[in-house]
């Protein structure tokens, strides 16, 4: 089994691209297992069991961080495209909070960010841009040369090494190299394990402590004018 | 690596039949204009200039430079990529002040000496537009007119782009003439995606598209030169009109006589 990761902040264009990518792979044969894992709201799995009749899964993550949920169903969801006799599993997630990233070793990561998000953008968001093999940059045609370059300048800035594929999803253009890559994906080893370190955890408002102030607060924690310090047993 | 010519190799139409331009060259100084009514396929074709269209696009166009196959890092290395694309949509999104914007681009782009080549992108640009662009203006403070001529003035100055492709300028409340051959100063392929009888006649040659497909390549004759002359002429008598009617001025039947005796044809 070869597994795509596919990350990105909403409505960047992640479904564009992998629809695009999804006709070329059919073309050559190939029928990918799609999951899509979402927060709160998704209906891509329905519009592409629809349109290209491949097996597909969808989980709403609803209360859990979608980056844990990818984490603990993860393996199971390998096992299910296997017995649906795929030999790839195309995974979108949705990056929320940009300190996880969903890529895990051996798979393809594939980042999709929108040219038109602001040229920060690539300094932002962290190990979702920095561990991703390939960054696909979308909506190239609605911004400056100018911001542009900035752009694809700080991409390769943020991760080193990593393939920087422009693509006008919407019209099927630069879609080529992302499929290129992802036939030379290898297959998935067990166990499975996550690309980079998870953030700092074990916290109380994720266990659902919702007062405001650090005060309220034990395990790691921070101040306003102090860096990370550490309360309690 | 320097480009001195790029080719395009022609595909297919909307209806897939084969296009009658079979290919085409362009030079460095060439200026050309593709013509054709909407949606006859203008902007797919200088996309597919832009994205060096390897058969990957659905038109099936190819493109070479100086003869040979694009390189990789032609693709992927943004201070090496020779063509800048300004396309209707195209916009600027940052909110930084003007200055700022600038030196972070020149930047990228290795400039050895920022402000000076500041101070040129603007003077260009200001050439261009009606009303002066200030330094410390935010980007997205710009008017449509100024921000077209200051896409335009960093394409070609900063970028330094040696193959430039201009969707629809004459939309863009620019000086068109004005900025054709101030562009002409600088050594490089304009392509001009136009309805604009002006820009066309001034090109060397233009392509005439009809159902997503080339039909023909025209060269600019002497005769279409001299007639660009006199288009020249009533188009600044438009200009002038429409300068007096911008300064709140009222266009009287006599000052309207008086514009047209001017024109010494």
């Amino acid at each position: 089994m070869k597994l795509v990761i596919f990350a990105g902040p909403p409505t960047c264009g992640k479904t564009t691209v992998i629809r695009q990518v999804l006709k070329r792979m059919i073309a050559r044969q190939i029928k990918p297992a799609y999951l899509k894992i979402d927060v709160l709201y998704a209906d891509d799995d329905s519009i592409i069991a629809k349109e290209f009749g491949i097996p597909v899964k969808k989980i709403y993550s609803g209360e859990l961080c979608p980056d844990h949920c990818n984490v603990v169903v993860l393996d199971e969801a390998v096992e299910w495209a296997e017995k649906s006799g795929a030999s790839y599993l195309f995974v979108e997630t949705a990056g929320l909070c940009l300190r996880c990233s969903p890529y895990v070793e051996n798979s393809l990561g594939i980042v999709v960010l929108e040219a038109t998000s602001g040229m920060n953008l690539p300094r932002k968001i962290g190990p979702m841009l920095t561990l991703a093999d390939i960054s696909v940059i979308t909506k190239i045609d609605l911004i400056s040369q100018a911001e542009r370059e900035v752009f694809r300048y700080r991409v390769l800035e943020s991760a080193k090494g990593i393939t920087v594929v422009e693509s006008n999803a919407l019209y099927g253009i630069g879609i080529d190299p992302i499929v290129k890559h992802i036939l030379k994906t290898p297959d998935v080893e067990f166990p499975m394990f996550l690309r980079g370190n998870p953030p700092v955890g074990t916290c109380t408002i994720c266990v659902g402590k919702k007062e405001i102030g650090a005060k309220n607060h034990f395990g790691v924690l921070r101040t306003l004018d102090h860096e990370l310090f550490y309360v309690g047993e | 690596m320097e480009v001195n010519k790029i080719t395009l190799f022609g595909g297919y139409g909307k209806d897939g039949s084969e296009e009658k331009v079979k290919e085409f060259s362009m030079e460095v100084g060439d200026i050309v204009s593709i013509v054709g009514p909407t949606g006859c396929g203008k902007t797919t074709l200088i996309n597919d200039i832009e994205l060096f269209a390897n058969q990957n696009t659905p038109s099936g166009r190819r493109v070479s430079i100086n003869d040979e196959p694009v390189p990789e890092d032609f693709i992927f290395d943004p201070s090496n990529h020779p063509i800048a694309l300004i396309s209707q949509h195209t916009n600027f999104l940052s909110d930084l002040p003007v200055e700022e914007f600038l030196t972070i681009h020149a930047t990228v782009r290795g400039a050895k000496d920022v402000e000076s080549i500041i101070t040129e992108t603007l003077n260009f640009a200001n050439e261009l537009t009606g009303e002066a662009i200030m330094r410390d203006i935010g980007m997205t403070e710009l008017s449509g007119g100024q921000t077209r001529s200051l896409l335009i003035a960093d394409a070609v100055v900063i970028g330094n782009s040696p193959i430039i492709l201009l969707d629809e300028i004459e939309n863009a409340g620019i000086h068109r003439t004005k900025a054709l051959e101030l562009l002409k100063r600088y050594k490089k392929i304009f392509v001009f995606v136009t309805h604009d009888p002006c820009i066309a006649l001034m090109s060397d040659f233009r392509i005439v598209m009809k159902n997503g497909a080339m039909q023909q390549m025209i060269s600019t004759r002497q005769e279409e030169k001299r007639v660009v002359g006199k288009m020249k002429q009533i188009d600044d008598m438009m200009l002038d009109f429409r300068q007096i009617i911008r300064s709140g001025d009222e266009l009287t039947e006599s000052l309207f006589n008086e514009n047209f005796k001017v024109l010494t044809f």
